[in-house]
């Protein structure tokens, strides 16, 4: 009774324009209609972050978002995080500090910390915490994903010749 | 989910014409209406996507007028604005304890509202605040105090093709602090067994409140105003001793079920712990101290 509608995003940088159903969430056609299935789909009712996505530059859960919503949005994946150099450095911490076990819920907390990052680049152990409580991960524990998101800002501030968490307890876990 | 169609509205008449409609149902963040849709607990055969109507996603404050949120403003703007934050904290405590980061981004107070869940976190912020709504309808414009607009669970105030436009609170006066707490058995990410709102007005001198207001979520089927405890509070001083006293008023004006997340008795004794933590902590903010 509604019929496709054509929906033109940017989706990790890239202009794409792709048909859907009204009644479709953006994470649907991103797994389904454009084969990005990096996102994944938990709960499916915005409790568990594992499609969380990043939508003119504000995190969202993809499985609460209407695919026709993201006309005109720029979108960033999981796939779009890598940059041409290769890892991005939360993914790099995420495999040295073993943050992950079965892999479901990473891709959403990569999306997630990188959002932090964007708006907050040194955070506390507190502020990580916060940030990641919208995600959930039955594996881990959690205390090696906030190590890594730690040691991916710290790296970051590195290279970015700051030092902006010199004098801060950087301790973290028990 | 269900089939429907889309529609993205530029103003208000257009939106309202749309929501006369059969079956059509607003769409603000989508984080409350694409659950009901999905698990079929809403019938929609037009989704009304309010978020490009200018009234509705607007924020902006005022000394004389005060401040206006668009019903479709999504509650990350309202706790990463400054002046909202240092101006309305009962407001901003309660949009802060909305789910998690990425609900914030896409949740809306209007929304919040609308959906009339007794255990709405920013309800009775709003009620403390002294918010009314702006609401536009086929029969023109009307306004309505927040603690009028729910009418039971899941259930408000809107005839059929009315819009909630935007929420107006009052610029508060000097001496006004204001808070929200609630208690839930984890650290985030949940939804409140009790939640308590209070603000309170302090006199020049700072020893005696002039006027307060109280309010509870998740002890009734709507959140209410405890309008007894806040005469009682009137023109006395805030000690300890007061504040216990209104605490008790509001625990015994709650009227709670027991359910999954607590008992009865459990929330009638939150619902007095809770109020005297939150008057105190609008104190300190009237007087300055707190944060």
């Amino acid at each position: 009774m509604s019929g496709k509608v054509l929906v033109q995003s940017r989706i990790n940088g890239e202009d794409i324009a792709f048909l859907c159903d009204p009644r479709q969430s953006l994470l649907e056609v991103l797994r389904e209609t454009l084969g990005l299935t990096g996102a994944k789909e938990g709960c499916n009712n915005g409790n568990c972050g594992a499609c969380n996505v990043i939508m003119d530059g504000v995190l969202v859960n993809s499985c609460l978002v209407l695919a026709v919503e993201a006309e005109g949005c720029a979108i960033t994946t999981i796939e779009g995080i890598a940059g041409p150099q290769g890892l991005h450095p939360l993914q790099q911490a995420f495999l040295e500090h073993a943050a992950l076990q079965c892999g479901i819920c990473t891709p959403g907390f990569i999306v997630s910390a990188k959002a932090l990052l964007d708006r907050n680049p040194a955070p506390s152990e507190e502020e990580v915490r916060h940030w990641l409580a919208g995600n959930l991960c039955r594996c881990t524990g959690y205390d090696k994903i906030v190590r890594a998101v730690l040691a991916a800002a710290d790296v970051m501030n590195e290279d970015a010749g700051m030092s902006v968490r010199a004098g801060q307890d950087q301790q973290v876990g028990w | 989910m269900q089939e429907f169609a889309y529609v993205r509205p530029r103003s208000v008449a257009e939106a309202i014409t749309l929501l006369e409609q059969e079956e059509a149902c607003v769409l603000s963040g989508g984080t409350d209406l694409l659950v009901q849709l999905r698990e079929g607990r809403r019938r929609a055969r037009v989704v009304v996507d309010i978020k490009f109507v200018p009234e509705v996603s607007t924020l902006r404050f005022d000394p004389e007028r005060g401040l206006e949120i668009g019903a479709a403003t999504p509650c990350w703007r309202i706790a990463g604005d400054p002046v909202v934050s240092r101006i309305y904290p009962g407001l901003v405590d309660a949009v802060g304890l909305v789910g998690g980061v990425q609900i914030q981004g896409r949740a809306t107070v209007g929304g919040n509202l609308c959906n009339a869940s007794p255990a709405g976190d920013t309800i009775p912020a709003l009620i403390v605040h002294e918010a009314a709504c702006v609401i536009a309808g086929p029969n023109g414009w009307r306004e309505l105090p927040v603690e009028q607009f729910c009418t039971g669970p899941g259930r408000n105030a809107l005839e059929r093709g009315e819009l909630l436009v935007s929420l107006r609170l009052p610029s508060p006066p000097a001496g006004f602090g204001a808070g929200y707490l609630r208690f839930i058995p984890r650290n985030e990410m949940d939804i409140a067994v009790v939640g308590a709102g209070a603000a309170v007005v302090l006199d020049e001198s700072r020893e005696h409140i002039e006027r307060a207001r109280v309010a509870l979520g998740a002890v009734a089927p709507t959140p209410i105003a405890v309008a007894e405890a806040a005469a009682f509070l009137a023109g006395r001083a805030p000690t300890a001793e007061n504040l216990s006293e209104a605490a008790s008023i509001a625990s015994r004006a709650a009227r709670p079920i027991s359910d999954m997340r607590g008992t009865a008795a459990q929330r009638t004794h939150l619902a007095g712990v809770l109020t005297r933590r939150t008057l105190e902590r609008a104190v300190e903010r009237a007087t300055g101290r707190g944060v």
